[in-house]
């Protein structure tokens, strides 16, 4: 069984937020939410700044504690690619998994069930690779399997370091920035 | 230098920080530790022999506590934004998630306060069914059955109120709730608001005594519970001392010292000393103190552990 994730180079991201538009477009997401988005993270004292943009969404983490909590079972690990998916008509809308994602990576969608990326799976299935890594315009994202020592992200993680979000949260994230 | 987060999102319910649970949790999680605390009393009531003449709280605390329990589901009911779907709740166990362990607990507690109300039954539910009497006089000559009945309140009892706390600390994502202390605290609390209940509305004396010696026990307690708590994050991560430092200094210092320490514990604790020793009568001013500081406690605690998140040194803009 595959484990899809995801390397985003920081250096290459300038925050054009056209994956932002090709999630809101492929997935249809409603107006006034996001399944992905910018961070613009900005560290240090004038004049010595450091600037890190990021394209978040939810990282389909190894240990989701959205999994855990989830009192149903709509919130689950699936089979294909060890992705984290919603069951929509098995969410009752308790909101448990939006307050335990140390990423506040998910919403309620308007019809009453939680909602976040789910690595465009309905794409994967068919060969292709998630929305937001097919548009973006500088080549920042390496979409492919961890456990596959020979795909294009695992090479790349084997090249250069790589740091994923809130480590001391335990969650394990299947999406790493590369510094 | 703290580090400036800028985000381009702005989810309804997320941003500016997690908001999603509203009035409906805290008064569920009080009504549920308010029945766990009756569930405890009259548990121990039973225990006690106390079946066996009349009581007026052993007559009247498990009929309320159905009726409590049933507003405290409407209100979960309430919050849910999936409504039609709340009966997939009951066609699975997810032994991982505090929340699938509390809905059938919450199912099991139904029965059990059945069968307690049923052992002492109030004269006017005798009176209107001469089954409830049969029943009643049946279960009361079997200490057995009500020993049995007694022990499995107090047990579901704790289930109960300690559910209603770990319910929050497993959600790890909100460093104030992740403290294993919220389960004893809310259990506490819950005894606490029970016992107050009882000095509120008993005519028996020694029930009134009994009661107020024991709210002042578990008020002392409270104290103790809550220091451990606040002590637990401050030697904790750096996420845990920025969340402790909401109630030491940050937005809401004023409401967990004035209204859940002050007005909930430390002010009806002293007049219910005060009342214990005979130096002044007994009112309903110290109870009604106590249950609006349960309700607080659980407002305050739940509104701020939304508030504090992972995100720890970094000042977040959206």
């Amino acid at each position: 069984m595959a484990r899809y994730g995801m390397a985003i180079d920081t250096r290459l991201c300038v925050g054009c937020m056209d994956c932002v538009v090709a999630c809101k477009t492929e997935n249809r997401v409603p107006e006034g939410f996001n399944r992905d988005w910018i961070a613009y993270e900005t560290a240090g004292a004038f004049p010595t700044l450091h600037q890190e943009i990021r394209s978040e969404r939810c990282n389909h983490c190894d240990n989701p504690p959205c999994v855990t909590c989830c009192p149903t079972g709509a919130s689950h690990v699936d089979e294909f690619g060890a992705l984290v998916q919603i069951t929509h008509d098995e969410c009752i809308g308790c909101k448990a998994c939006l307050a335990s994602c140390p990423y506040d990576a998910r919403f309620v969608h308007p019809e009453g069930y939680a909602d976040k990326c789910t690595f465009c799976v309905h794409r994967v299935r068919e060969g292709l690779e998630p929305a937001c890594v097919s548009v973006c315009p500088t080549l920042c994202f390496t979409f492919g399997d961890l456990d596959d020592p020979d795909s294009a992200i695992s090479r790349k993680l084997a090249s250069r370091k790589a740091h994923p979000l809130l480590p001391a949260a335990g969650t394990q994230p299947r999406i790493l920035y590369l510094d | 230098m703290t580090p400036e987060l800028f985000l381009t999102r702005h989810n309804h319910l997320i941003d500016p920080s997690v908001h999603v649970w509203a009035w409906q949790i805290p008064v569920y999680l009080f009504l549920g530790g308010w029945v766990a605390g009756n569930m405890l009393l009259t548990g121990y009531f039973m225990l006690g022999g106390r079946h066996t003449r009349r009581s007026p709280l052993l007559s009247a605390l498990p009929g309320l506590s159905l009726a409590l329990l049933s507003l405290g589901m409407l209100a979960l009911f309430l919050d849910l934004e999936h409504k039609r779907y709340v009966w997939r709740l009951y066609t699975t166990f997810q032994w991982t998630s505090p929340m699938s362990w509390g809905s059938w607990i919450l199912l099991l507690v139904y029965p059990v306060l059945v069968l307690t109300w049923l052992v002492r039954p109030p004269i006017v539910l005798e009176d209107l069914s001469q089954t409830v009497e049969r029943i009643s006089t049946v279960l009361q000559g079997r200490r057995d059955i009500v020993r049995a009945i007694g022990i499995t309140s107090m047990v579901l009892g704790v289930a109960l109120g300690v559910y209603t706390g770990i319910l929050l600390s497993s959600l790890g994502a909100r460093p104030l709730w992740n403290s294993g202390a919220l389960g004893v605290l809310f259990l506490a609390s819950g005894v606490s608001a029970a016992a107050a209940f009882g000095h509120l509305v008993t005519h028996s004396p020694d029930e009134r005594a009994l009661t107020v010696r024991i709210d002042n026990v578990v008020l002392a307690s409270e104290l103790g519970i809550l220091g451990l708590f606040l002590l637990g994050l401050l030697a904790g991560s750096a996420p845990q001392v920025e969340a402790a430092r909401l109630f030491l200094g940050g937005p809401y210092t004023a409401p967990f010292w004035v209204f859940v320490i002050g007005l909930g514990i430390v002010i009806p604790l002293i007049i219910q000393l005060l009342a214990a020793r005979h130096w002044i009568q007994h009112t309903p001013i110290a109870p009604i103190m106590v249950m609006a500081g349960g309700l607080v406690l659980r407002w305050v605690i739940v509104s701020a552990g939304q508030f504090s998140h992972w995100a720890h040194g970094a000042m977040r803009m959206h």
